[in-house]
């Protein structure tokens, strides 16, 4: 049993309404951005580690609703209150007010226990970040992000050919924007572990444009290859590494599927954009990195008559 | 020895023996918030900017250690005090702790003081000038914002006053004048906001202020015109515990000596105990030699004085000398438990922190969410396996059923890993893994592929397999590279959990890139020993 043996799709013909798709929906994320900056303050909904402040997950014993909590919690003044997971557990988030990174907590809990009893609910989990830290959270995931794409040009320019780095960074650079659109769109928390999920995303989708780019590269310094259309050889190279391509990310959907449904709430919005993710990075390597591959070769050459002069100039006695 | 079978099998075997003796030896620490525990950062607290990188590196050292010790001795299976960068301390305590007394034994300064208690009369020339102060400072209409009485002492409190006004300004003869000349000009001044809440004290050396009055009293003491104006050689000191007299309660506040006769750094051992006679918690020191010589001669001349025993400026208690005291002393502490007092001792044991700390950040995890994290994780994981191990062997058949013992394998070397480093595993810990799984069985795959395409060209059953590896070989190691960047970045700029998740990640990749190369072409050469280079294979 071979999935795809020896297909022959035109990829390459179909990149143009690939480019829509792709805009379409960047354009969407970005709009949501923006939204969220006039309705929220922030172009994403930041969670207690970047913003500073405090979060206090509580289970009840018997189910309880989020009005009931927030009438406990002083009503309109209430902190925002979310359900998490099923239906008696809740979060909620208050920003610090006070110096000491303990006393809005102590103060919730006190008014829990006020309203409730202190028998009648659990506090499973609290989170108090003082705003500094927070502050040099936001900062060291951008530095990360940075680095992580400057080495990873540095890298490939290295292994490949420049062309080949570039490509891969604008490929990632798309998947990336259309993460932090659907985030933005959603409103999912950026949490810690949500950047980590970011940070994966980037990892897989360079990893699925170098099996695409490793075989394009393998073709090239075939015996002809250089003198191949260059459409229909990353056409080939697509075709040639399909059936890895749809195993590998089947299996790899298939696994966090399994997480998604059974891994419980603390890992759900990780495990979604991990499956955005692999989905958007499949995608990019097919649609976006191979096509870019060839726009750039397009505009800037392929660099043989860089490479043509050098010779050139090596050949002819000085 | 990498070109035989027999040599790569007894590399193979080595490195499982490896995995198992550090797993059965060190075993796999579970992270917070799989087990549940307390996560604390603090920092030096130094909200005025005072210090010197250099002083609070050396402070943040010295913390750590004292802390190191405090915890040791608190009693938590397993926790972890470590300095991160060069001012940051993280505490963590596994399991479910009693939150207040961990952050209690943690953030205590514990600086230990014995003090010579001095009668009020040294105190009371300098009263008018603190009120003075105070009303210069402040003004008469904060005052009365802040509900003070600045129509002056109200009846009964007068009586209790220790000076009379004559008094006072007799004493204070050469400041009359200029009193004089700004009651004319303010007729206000003669207020008396700071003494107003003094009432004379039922022991030797001490007022009595009222509770509700004692916030007041202290926002006075800490202006710094006050500080100034305070008498040279002398302390206040708040009595930590309040006491009732009659209908109402009080705190007292000490005057005493400013400089210590004595610190707890002369302090060899602390232990809780019970007072036999009226069953109170208490703690009894013992000091070292130099400091028992100390104390034995200084209580010798100080028969029948009060000695405060002042811990992180507050008094705990204030005994009368009635004999010489030797190397060993008491600190009584009233209505306080048991608890309280061991964790007195043990602070003091521990010694003093070097500086303020501040809680930067504090999460805590439930046990019972941590169990539900930690099944949830093992299901899925299950689940996936399962998934995966199905799909290889489906598609692959016997070359399928080499990858996932080569799996098996890199499973091992991935926990044996991470107990040798002897790092948690956290919730992105466990994704780490799940996504170098991923990268393990990409990395098989590519090899399979590629297998299949040269027996799709029609090349013999062994040259294919070995240039299937061969041509796999650079977009594996080009793919592993990378996000070996990624992760080591992570490492570099995360903090926590991040970290955790990159480590994992790394450790899983470096495990999967030699399962693919080296562990599953062993097999597949065993696998392809019995067989003429023709023969066809499962795959």
């Amino acid at each position: 049993m071979r999935l795809f043996n020896q297909a022959n799709y035109p990829f390459i013909e179909w990149r143009h309404k690939a480019y829509v798709v792709s805009v379409a929906v960047i354009v969407t994320g970005i709009a949501a951005m923006l939204f969220n900056v006039t309705s929220l303050g922030t172009w994403q909904n930041y969670g207690v580690d970047f913003t500073g402040g405090s979060l206090i997950q509580v289970q009840f014993s018997q189910p309880a609703t989020a009005a009931q909590l927030r009438a406990a919690l002083g009503g309109a003044q209430s902190p925002p209150i979310t359900r998490f997971g099923q239906d008696n557990e809740f979060v909620v988030r208050a920003s610090l007010g006070a110096e000491e990174v303990d006393v809005v907590r102590t103060q919730i809990e006190d008014q829990l226990v006020a309203a409730f009893g202190s028998s009648a609910f659990e506090v499973v989990r609290t989170e108090t970040v003082g705003p500094k830290i927070g502050a040099e959270l936001q900062q060291r995931a951008a530095l990360a992000i940075l680095f992580s794409f400057a080495l990873t040009l540095v890298y490939l320019a290295l292994r490949f050919e420049f062309r080949f780095g570039l490509a891969a960074v604008i490929a990632t650079f798309h998947d990336i924007m259309i993460t932090l659109g659907f985030l933005a769109l959603f409103r999912v928390e950026i949490a810690l572990p949500t950047v980590a999920a970011v940070l994966t995303i980037v990892g897989y989708s360079l990893n699925d444009t170098i099996v695409v780019f490793d075989r394009i590269r393998e073709n090239l310094n075939a015996k002809g290859g250089r003198r191949e259309d260059p459409v229909s050889l990353v056409d080939r190279s697509i075709n040639g590494t399909l059936p890895r391509t749809v195993l590998t990310s089947g299996t790899t959907l298939a696994v966090l599927m399994a997480l998604l449904i059974v891994g419980g709430a603390v890992i759900r919005d990780f495990t979604l954009v991990l499956i955005l993710g692999v989905t958007v990075g499949t995608y990019s390597s097919i649609f976006v990195a191979a096509p870019a591959l060839l726009e750039i070769q397009k505009r800037f050459g392929d660099g043989s008559a860089r490479r043509e002069r050098k010779e050139k100039r090596a050949a002819s006695p000085a | 020895m990498f070109k035989s079978v027999r040599g790569r099998l007894i590399v193979i075997l080595a490195l499982l023996g490896m995995s198992v003796g550090y797993l059965v030896n060190n075993s796999i620490t579970l992270g917070l918030d799989l087990q549940g525990g307390m996560h604390l950062v603090l920092e030096i607290d130094d909200p005025e900017g005072t210090m010197t990188a250099e002083a609070r590196s050396d402070a943040i050292d010295r913390a750590e250690r004292i802390l190191r010790t405090r915890i040791d001795e608190f009693g938590v299976a397993e926790p972890i005090v470590q300095k991160i960068g060069s001012d940051r301390i993280v505490v963590e305590l596994p399991g479910n702790q009693d939150e207040e007394r961990a952050k209690n034994v943690i953030q205590q300064s514990a600086f230990l003081e014995f003090k010579l208690v001095v009668p009020v009369t040294e105190l009371e020339p300098a009263l008018g000038r603190i009120d003075r102060q105070i009303v210069a400072a402040l003004g008469v209409d904060a005052l009365r914002e802040m509900g003070r009485d600045v129509e002056g002492p109200s009846q009964d409190l007068q009586d209790l006053i220790f000076t009379s006004p004559e008094a006072d300004s007799a004493q204070t003869g050469d400041e009359t004048s200029s009193d004089e000349q700004a009651v004319e000009a303010e007729p206000e001044v003669n207020l008396r906001p700071f003494t107003a809440l003094l009432a004379s004290g039922d022991v030797p050396g001490s007022y009595l202020v009222a509770v509700e009055d004692v916030e007041s009293a202290m926002t006075f003491l800490a202006l710094p015109e006050v500080r100034i104006a305070m008498p040279r050689d002398i302390s206040l000191h708040w009595e930590t515990a309040p006491i009732g007299l009659g209908a109402r309660t009080y705190r007292r506040l000490y005057v005493t000596e400013e400089d210590a006769f004595m610190t707890g750094e002369q302090l060899e051992e602390a232990v809780a105990q019970r007072d036999p006679q009226f069953n109170q918690a208490q703690v009894s020191f013992q000091l070292n030699r130099a400091g028992g010589r100390r104390f034995s001669q200084f209580t010798t001349q100080h028969v029948g004085d009060n000695i405060a025993i002042v811990l992180d400026d507050e008094i705990v208690s204030a005994p009368v000398v009635r004999d010489r005291i030797g190397a060993t002393g008491v600190i009584e502490m009233g209505n306080a438990d048991i608890a309280e007092a061991a964790d007195l001792a043990l602070v003091l044991r521990a010694g003093a922190l070097p500086a303020k700390l501040r809680i930067m950040e504090e999460r805590t995890v439930g046990p019972s969410l941590g169990q539900d994290s930690i099944d949830r994780g093992k299901i899925a994981g299950i689940i996936g396996m399962v998934g995966v191990v199905t799909v290889m062997i489906l598609y692959y058949k016997m070359a399928g059923l080499l990858a996932v013992m080569a799996l098996g394998v890199y499973s091992m070397l991935v926990l044996g890993g991470l107990a040798a480093i002897g790092a948690a595993l956290s919730l992105p810990g466990m994704a780490g893994l799940v996504l170098s799984v991923g990268m393990a069985v990409d990395a098989n795959v590519l090899i399979f592929e590629r297998i299949r395409e040269e027996l799709l060209l029609g090349r013999a059953t062994r040259t294919a397999v070995d240039e299937g590896f061969a041509h796999a070989l650079s977009a594996i190691v080009d793919a592993n590279i990378t996000t070996l960047i990624t992760a080591l970045i992570l490492f570099q700029f995360g903090t926590g959990p991040v970290q955790g998740f990159a480590l994992t990640l790394s450790i899983g990749i470096v495990a999967s890139f030699f399962s693919a190369l080296f562990v599953t072409r062993t097999f597949f050469l065993m696998y392809l020993s019995g067989k003429k280079a023709s023969d066809p294979i499962s795959i």
